[in-house]
């Protein structure tokens, strides 16, 4: 098959397998003298570990900890703070403290459950606001930008009004298909780690340290994964240090898989957050003022959530240019399970927050929320807040006008306020959001932590390999990066194709996070094909590199969080109708819009995926899904105990793309997957709102949180 | 097929270590997400959730099996053309669905198709494209039928 336009869809290229269930996932491996690994896990949420006991082993049967560790203690990603085996202190529950490894998991079960650890147990912090009580030793990093609050506060005194809310959003739990797996194959010259990842060399970089060996004696292989979402970003790192320092000390090759149960409340989940908002507004209810405070609940140790907040921060005003922005944020410690990616990496939390405010804004100026954001939308030209420029043609004003038509959204409004006043029980609301995506890494963390480099192999039958460090975990790159080099040397897609990703064969291409593969790593294998194209000798082998080169705008400073954070921005405007049960709380969703602009998609039917699939995301994310701790203890365990959509929950979405093309992209995308789950939760929230004519100041806005609300207004009328 | 595994050994694991057929894939082990969906007497069943000794002498049928029928290869292109399959883990167990659902109901509407495949779970897709192709397998098993 040869491709005119990049945007027409494809067969995917890993269809076949996957449709047969004969792709052999992690847990479906088996390989010769392989043993499965149990981990004891601490019991508490802070304290210092005094003794350990382990009962006698049967024979096969080993221990593994910290004391099997040839490196240093910690699992390197940022800082220095996550043990690998806690071995003196244990900061949450469900924190690793050894492993025991045999060839039955029965076995291996009944001997776990006679360890013994005593403790010396401490005073834990539980919940975020607890550690906002004790900021000064709980905070873990913090940022702060903008306009002076000098100014502010000058502006402030002469304001007509000033208004302050708080927000809170909730966890947030991937729940992939396929529980996180890895395992370590042990050989007489290296350990090669196979499993579900979406960041090859943050894991072999993980156990360059941890095994402190050479660059030539560990591998990493990536399996087919059965979704990621950011869930296997740099949570797997911590696995694959396990099963590689097991294989290391008990040289068997070792399987380390968890049930639904244990995944649910030992990985990193969504950060949860707190925003406090403070607006000065005239007498017309136009903003003169914004000051943003951000708390993110970092879990109990550190891992990204730096780079979380900056997300967070860099769009804590949305996509609005809003006069004397001011913004701070913290990570906080708990002791509870560390947080960490999740599709959209702190934007959603800023989204669903900012997205709130201004649609409760909207009142004091007595106008609709979409009419009175769209006072404020970003133009071509305009700065970020953090003196950046939005340098590229912004097609937001467009995008809205389409959905008020698609919609018929005023027309709407009237028929649900009828409806409304002539019916007690149902209640019908529209709600919008708009959002906006950074696409790649903040700042610059592509030129100075990533570099990134592609390779392409030419065999001597002219057929192409992609030699890159990215997984495909379900997005489609195997289909869509292929796409890109096929199109670039006018080759048939059938003679391009791209493994599954080892590093012994491939360089760093980055990990398959910050909805930078497409846009970065596509950009250069598009270049790379186009070196290939001009240099191509018939009947030879060939290899051509291609590395990243950074396109210097207004340069990143990050301490004083000013310049351009992101090289370019993918744009959305949703729109949601419902209908809320107030007799149950249900909320009913009706129907979806999503008008979306990515630059150009490199195959619609993948992009209507990522769609579909994150909008329903981040719907759930903002009336549905819920999870909660207890003392440190995450109370749902189970897929149903969380409830994340099922088909019955989701309605068909009517969606459409607007093309913009990006220089800087390959044909001109930019990335997607992540601006599709951004402006689920405030749509939702706000046709909530809409339908019960009322405010609510967090996500998610469950049936319990709709009833507790319902019986407020009641109270306050009787009263 | 005869084993020697005791009565209380789940099916999901009879089927994947004894037989070494991983087509049917354990996403939660509680019954609550269809990835191990198997026909249990040509009906639709949670192989995770069952013990061996309560199928003796019942007839089984996994995705490998299904893998030989014309049903399988009308949705198997019909999940393709839809673009129903994402990270694939879910799938099997959904192709089984599918089936189950057009065999009792050859046209069904959307709402039976979101009836039909909500006891399995899809983080990936948000479900809609998995109903065009269920809805496109039904054309397409029609027109087969006619051609019979």
């Amino acid at each position: 098959m040869r491709l005119k336009d990049i945007s027409t869809p494809v067969p995917k290229k890993d269809h076949k397998d996957k449709v047969s269930g004969q792709l052999p996932y992690i847990s479906d491996v088996k390989v010769d003298n392989m043993v499965y690994g149990v981990l004891y896990r601490s019991p508490i949420a802070y304290g210092k570990i005094k003794s350990i006991y382990v009962p006698t082993l049967p024979e096969g049967y080993d221990v593994v900890g910290a004391e099997d560790i040839p490196g240093p203690n910690y699992v390197k990603i940022i800082k220095q703070d996550q043990p690998i085996f806690a071995n003196e202190w244990v900061n949450y529950i469900g924190e690793p403290i050894l492993m025991l490894v045999g060839k039955d998991l029965n076995t291996l079960y009944g001997l776990r459950d006679k360890v013994k650890v005593e403790f010396e147990e401490h005073q834990p912090i539980y919940t975020l606001d607890e550690a906002i009580d004790q900021i000064s030793s709980a905070s873990f990093v913090s940022y702060e930008f903008g306009k002076g609050l000098d100014i502010i506060s000058a502006i402030e005194q002469d304001a007509h009004q000033i208004v302050e809310e708080e927000y809170t959003t909730g966890y947030q739990e991937h729940v992939y298909l396929e529980p996180q797996g890895m395992l370590a194959v042990y050989k007489d010259d290296e350990i090669v780690v196979h499993g579900s990842m979406q960041a090859l060399y943050y894991i072999k970089n993980a156990l360059l340290s941890a095994l402190a060996c050479g660059d030539d004696e560990v591998r990493v292989v990536q399996s087919p994964t059965g979704g990621g979402f950011g869930g296997k970003e740099e949570f797997p790192s911590m696995m694959a240090c396990h099963v590689a320092i097991a294989a290391n000390a008990v040289k068997k090759s070792v399987m380390l898989v968890f049930d639904r149960h244990e995944d649910m409340v030992v990985t990193t989940k969504r950060h949860p957050a707190k925003f406090k908002y403070r607006t000065a507004l005239d007498k017309e209810g136009n903003i003169l003022s914004m000051c943003v405070d951000v708390f993110l609940d970092g879990g109990a140790n550190e891992g990204l959530s730096s780079v979380v907040l900056q997300r967070s921060l860099l769009n804590s005003a949305g996509v609005y240019n809003i006069p004397h922005f001011h913004a701070k944020g913290h990570v906080l410690k708990t002791n509870t399970v560390p947080n960490g990616a999740f599709r959209g990496f702190g934007a959603p939390q800023s989204f669903a927050g900012i997205e709130s405010h201004m649609g409760h804004l909207s009142k004091y100026a007595q106008l609709d929320p979409l009419e009175y954001k769209r006072k404020y939308l970003v133009k071509q030209g305009d700065p970020t807040i953090t003196k950046g420029n939005f340098r590229d043609p912004i097609l937001m004003e467009e995008m809205i006008e389409d959905l008020l038509d698609a919609s018929d959204y005023n027309k709407k409004k009237e028929e649900f306020q009828r409806f409304n006043q002539q019916n007690l029980r149902y209640k019908k609301g529209i709600g919008t959001s708009v959002f906006l995506h950074g696409c790649g890494f903040t700042g610059s963390g592509e030129r100075d932590h990533i570099k990134a480099t592609v390779k392409l192999v030419k065999s001597k039958d002219g057929k192409v390999l992609l030699k890159i460090s990215n997984s495909d975990m379900g997005q489609g790159i195997y289909t869509t990066l292929s796409k890109i080099v096929a199109k670039e040397l006018d080759l048939p897609l059938e003679q391009v194709s791209y493994p599954d990703p080892d590093t012994k064969e491939v360089p760093d291409s980055g990990p398959t996070v910050a909805s930078r593969t497409t846009m970065i790593v596509g950009k250069l294998l598009e270049r790379a094909a186009k070196k290939l194209k001009a240099e191509w000798k018939s009947g030879e082998e060939q290899e051509v590199f291609e590395h990243y080169v950074h396109r210097e705008m207004i340069p990143w400073d990050e301490k004083t969080f000013t310049g351009d954070a992101y090289p370019a921005y993918s744009w959305g405007v949703n729109f949601v109708e419902v209908e809320v049960d107030t007799l149950t709380g249900i909320v009913k969703l009706e129907k979806v819009y999503g008008n979306y602009e990515v630059g150009k998609a490199i195959d619609d039917r993948i992009m209507k995926g990522q769609i579909d699939g994150g909008l329903a995301q981040g719907l759930a994310y903002g009336y549905l899904e819920k999870m909660t701790t207890k003392q440190g203890k995450i109370q749902q365990k189970s897929i149903s105990d969380y409830g994340p959509p099922t088909s019955l929950d989701v309605v068909p979405i009517e969606s459409k793309l607007f093309d913009n093309p990006y220089a800087d992209g390959p044909s001109g995308a930019k990335g997607a997957g992540e601006l599709t789950l951004i402006g689920g939760a405030p749509a939702v929230q706000s046709a909530i709102e809409d339908a019960l004519q009322t405010s609510f100041q967090q996500i998610p806005v469950t049936a319990e949180v709709i009833m507790e609300s319902l019986e407020r207004k009641l109270v306050n009328r009787v009263d | 097929m005869e084993t020697d595994a005791p009565p209380t050994a789940r099916l999901l694991d009879l089927i994947r270590e004894e037989f070494g057929l991983i087509g049917t894939k354990e996403g939660c082990g509680e019954g609550e997400c269809g990835a191990c969906s198997i026909f249990v007497n040509n009906s639709l069943q949670n192989s995770c959730l069952i013990p061996i000794g309560a199928i003796a002498g019942a007839e089984i049928q996994t995705i490998e099996g299904l893998m030989e029928t014309e049903q399988f290869k009308i949705l198997d292109e019909s999940y393709s053309e839809c673009g129903g399959v994402q990270c694939g883990y879910c799938i099997p167990g959904m192709v089984m669905a599918s089936a189950a659902l057009l065999s009792e109901n050859p046209n069904p509407t959307d709402a039976e198709i979101r009836e039909g495949i909500s006891g399995n779970l899809c983080r990936c897709t948000g479900y809609n494209m998995i109903v065009d192709a269920v809805e496109l397998a039904a054309k397409k098993g029609e027109v087969v039928c006619q051609k019979k």
